[in-house]
């Protein structure tokens, strides 16, 4: 274990954490960067709660190591709507956020965060993208209090829309 | 792998709608869960916990504990300065274990230090010695025990016996076809997604301040007022948003007193959260329960009588477990009309992790083994099983044979709807191989009739000002869990005072300034909450309006409402100018609305568990296939009706249905609070425990039904916990249609299918 000086950018900005290589990005990020977004309902693996993305790829926070996001860029759900933002030059909400809203998406609101990092990752990588598809895509993130249609009513919203932006 | 499609929901016109008022919060990030708050000063408190089901505390060395760095305070037992527990004839816990541990995951210690990592540092350093006793794994007298789990409790590990009886039940066994089944129903955790937190301070002038991940914060100050010996006054207890609940988060628990304690110690605010290894510790979840039912019947295939025994497995303390004990008995004359009953329970002290309330309270395990029971009756008798149930329906606007009283039912329909929705009829008269249809109803209450401390104080207190600025405050003690209730006290009021929901702020969950409500348990928020805002609205109606007239000259009668405001002489008068001339004339608005539900009308011990204003009624069928080499279980398909009176919110009202069947689904096929015979947790995760992903929810077919309550606020009965209770019969009841061959336990994992396969003869299925 070593430690080091680690520079990573979160939502867009960019930090040098100090601190072991083997500390837990989830832990960086609520404890010690107050992003309480990103939840923890296991922290071994097993729920999806605390999924953020890696250069944009969907990684479980819980298992991901603070040295192993050096120079790499971390979005949480804090920094959904911003990246989408700057993506877009506009000051919209990821529509898969208003369509988590809008759908009933969110009873106890504990899986949101991580749902909608795996989903947002599936709307913009596949567009259209069937039912199927959300399903296994999101068959790593425990949902107690929904019953999952909701979620996939509102991933299906946005994947249909961003397939045909008329 | 079938995918849903073209799911229907079909319902009485609803209300209310838009979107919650929290969801905007839940999907940026911003709503702070208990372990989110980080106060300034925070300190981080870590609970050191028993590795042994039964043993006796020998000595413990918390020098090395308190030696390590960052540590600031290290507490050991009992820390509460009196038991405490949920109901007051059964306080048996202390925040730290006292002498001895009575099940693995049992507190031992409290340390709090700088970090969450030094504290758990620490509380590896500390030692303590134990001398193991044999552990207690099963309800009854134990042979072979050395020791009982509470060697204080006078009736050894049995924790309470009830018995009722009504009616001549001896007589209708006497020369009536009778049947009898047994079921074990095994117990479950609640798995919600957020593990138990709190941040507790103890300030410099001896008050305490709390927010935690609460169902009950009303119950939980008066449990810490116990427990650390101080009023209630003195001790704010907040719920932070909560991350689910199920049952699991109803009353104080060990880490809510340590937390306070700790803080009492270092001087500092104190977190404690739990790992999800301690949720399974501090469980609370639904009781394993074996049944036994007897019951009688005329040559109709009516009911003449019923013997219901059920054996509550407690683990190590009581928590709601007499209320437990006897929901196993209560319910069943509300759904079945039963002239004779006969009920007999018993639940015993085990050294497991205790068990409490889960969705559907001590209901779902004699539901289960009622309706397999119903479906063994039909084929007896050589009867559909749909047609045997609705010659029995307990009829609406009935007093039941334990004296409960109901109101509308909408069970009848219910059936209809799931017989229509399935294409039940043409089905059962094609079956397919290895494949099955299963049905079964339920009833659950609206809230319950009793508090659980005895009171004769209103259920549920609101408090409403409008300010002139126009806007509305509501304040209520109630508690969203996520089921959102405070987006249905939003929407009532904005309904009652006919208002934009945007002028509405809701209050809630606060002692320190919200009047009493008692919880979300019991679904009794939305009965009970929601009858205090319309009444409260109501008087804050009759303060403006009396205003308006009084400014205008016309009687009350002749003020009429525009849009928001109201008609005026001079053209339409704002609400904010009305409310204004009501503040000029009254002083700063405030109304309040208070509810208590009907007096229970039976009279007998025992008789304050099972009343409610109302009931719900749901059924559900199930299609499922069996596969007869590896014993898996395919559900294609359910079809969920529900009565709940008039739905208000269509959208959070799905997603009560919705959670509640796919959590029944996995109650009856995967989830399972099982033990190794030394008495630890076989899986203490969420890969030992199974939960349905998303890829185990089949398709869900949910039709609305029933007509509005007159007991209901706007007729609105409940939502969020009736529509589980059938669905765990129904699967169970498809597989044995499917499989030919009875199942005798839950969850019907591929294992015990194929036991049964080996086992049983197989019957010609259907
Ligand atoms: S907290 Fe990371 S998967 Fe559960
Ligand atoms: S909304 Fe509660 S866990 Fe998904």
């Amino acid at each position: 274990m070593a430690e080091a000086l680690v520079s990573v950018t979160i939502n867009g900005r960019r930090h040098a954490l100090w601190g072991e290589e083997t500390e837990v990005l989830l832990t960086v990020l609520r404890d010690r960067l107050g992003l309480t977004g990103t939840k923890n309902g296991c922290e071994v693996g097993h729920c999806g709660a605390c999924a953020v993305w890696v250069d944009g790829l969907p990684q479980l926070a819980c298992l991901t190591l603070l040295g192993s996001v050096a120079d790499r860029t971390v979005t949480t759900v804090e920094g959904l709507a911003g990246w989408w933002r700057t993506l877009n030059g506009n000051d919209a909400y990821h529509p898969l956020q208003t369509a988590f809203v809008d759908n009933g998406a969110v009873q106890c609101g504990f899986c949101t965060p991580g749902m909608l990092m795996a989903g947002a990752a599936l709307v913009r990588d596949r567009p259209g993208a069937t039912a199927e598809a959300v399903r296994e895509s999101l068959a790593g993130h425990l949902c107690r209090c929904t019953g999952y249609e909701q979620i996939v009513r509102a991933v299906l919203d946005v994947a249909a829309r961003e397939e045909d932006p008329a | 792998m079938t995918v849903p499609t073209a799911e229907r929901i079909t319902a009485p016109a609803t209300r209310l709608a838009g979107p919650r008022i929290d969801a905007w919060a839940k999907v940026t990030g911003q709503a702070l869960y208990a372990d989110d708050i980080r106060w300034p000063n925070l300190a981080y408190g870590v609970l050191l916990r028993s590795p042994h089901a039964h043993a006796r505390i020998v000595s413990m060395d918390l020098e090395p504990a308190r030696r390590m760095p960052g540590v600031l305070a290290v507490l050991a037992g009992p820390g509460s300065v009196a038991p405490y527990g949920i109901m007051p004839s059964t306080q048996d816990e202390h925040a730290l274990a006292v002498n001895k541990v009575v099940h693995v995951g049992e507190p031992v210690a409290a340390i709090a230090a700088e970090t969450r990592e030094a504290a758990a540092a620490a509380a590896r350093a500390a030692a303590v010695q134990y001398a193991v006793i044999k552990p207690v794994l099963r309800p009854g007298p134990g042979k072979g025990q050395v020791e009982p789990v509470h060697p204080e409790h006078p009736q050894g590990n049995l924790f309470k016996q009830v018995d009722l009886e009504f009616g001549e039940v001896e007589a209708a066994f006497f020369d009536s076809w009778v049947r009898e089944d047994s079921f074990f129903y095994q117990g479950n955790n609640h798995g919600a997604m957020e593990p138990h937190a709190a941040v507790a301070y103890w300030t410099p002038d001896g008050q305490v301040e709390i927010v935690t991940s609460t169902q009950t914060p009303h119950y939980v100050q008066r449990e810490l007022s116990r427990a650390l010996g101080i009023p209630a006054y003195k001790i704010r207890v907040r719920a932070s948003v909560v991350g689910g609940g199920f049952g699991g988060k109803s009353e104080a628990f060990g880490h809510e007193v340590a937390a306070v304690l700790l803080s009492r110690a270092c001087g500092r605010p104190v977190k404690i959260t739990l790992t999800r290894e301690e949720v399974f510790y501090t469980h609370r979840g639904r009781h394993p329960v074996s049944m036994r039912v007897r019951t009688a019947w005329n040559p109709a295939g009516e009911l003449q009588a019923m013997d219901f025994r059920s054996e509550l497995d407690g683990g190590a303390y009581s928590s709601y477990g007499i209320a437990t004990t006897y929901y196993t008995g209560a319910l069943q004359p509300v759904t079945y009309r039963i002239p004779a009953y006969r009920f007999h329970g018993e639940r015993w002290y085990t050294t497991k992790p205790p068990c409490g309330p889960k969705r559907g309270h001590g209901t779902t395990q004699p539901r289960a083994l009622v309706e397999i029971h119903l479906d063994r009756v039909a084929r007896a008798l050589g009867l559909d099983p749909l047609e045997l149930r609705r010659r029995n329906l307990t009829p609406p606007h009935s007093i039941t044979v334990n004296q409960l009283e109901v109101t509308t039912s909408g069970l009848a329909e219910c059936l209809d709807a799931v017989e229509a929705m399935s294409d039940w009829r043409a089905r059962r008269l094609q079956p397919e191989p290895n494949r099955g249809l299963g049905v079964a109803c339920s009833a659950y209450l609206s809230g319950a009739g009793l508090p659980i401390y005895w009171n004769p104080l209103p259920h549920s207190g609101v408090r409403m000002a409008v300010n002139r600025d126009g806007g509305v405050q509501v304040f209520c003690g109630l508690t969203d869990i996520g089921q959102g209730a405070d987006t249905v006290l939003a929407v009532l009021t904005a309904h009652a005072l006919g208002l934009d929901p945007a002028r509405i702020r809701v209050h809630t969950a606060d002692t320190g300034s919200t009047p009493v409500d008692l919880g979300s348990y019991s679904s009794r928020v939305t009965m009970m909450a929601g009858h205090a805002v319309l009444m409260a609205a109501e008087r804050m109606a009759a303060l403006v309006t009396e205003a308006v007239a009084a400014r205008q000259g016309v009687a009350l009668g002749e003020v009429r409402r525009e849009q928001e405001g109201f008609w005026g002489a001079d053209g339409v008068i704002a609400w904010e100018q009305a409310v204004q001339w009501a503040e000029a004339a009254h002083g700063p608005l405030t109304t309040f609305g208070g509810y208590t539900p009907p007096p229970p009308i039976g009279r007998y011990k025992g008789s304050g568990v099972g009343p409610s204003p109302t009931y719900s009624f749901s059924a559900c069928v199930a299609d499922v296939s069996v596969d007869p080499v590896t014993g898996q279980v395919a559900v294609h398909r359910l079809w969920v009706a529900h009565d709940l009176g008039q739905p208000l919110h269509p959208s959070l009202v799905e997603g009560q249905v919705r959670g509640g069947v796919v959590m029944g689904l996995g109650e009856a096929l995967m989830e399972e609070q099982a033990f190794n015979p030394d008495g630890r947790h076989r899986g203490p995760h969420f890969l030992g425990y199974r939960m349905p992903t998303i890829l185990d929810v089949p398709p869900i077919e949910v039709a609305l039904v029933g007509e509005p309550d007159p007991r209901g606020p706007l007729g609105a009965k409940e939502v969020g916990q009736g529509p589980l209770n059938p669905v765990i019969p129904a699967v169970l009841n498809a597989i044995s249609a499917a499989a030919g061959v009875d199942l005798s336990e839950t969850p019907a994992t591929p294992d015990r299918i194929l036991r049964a396969l080996k086992t049983q003869p197989q019957r010609r299925t259907i």
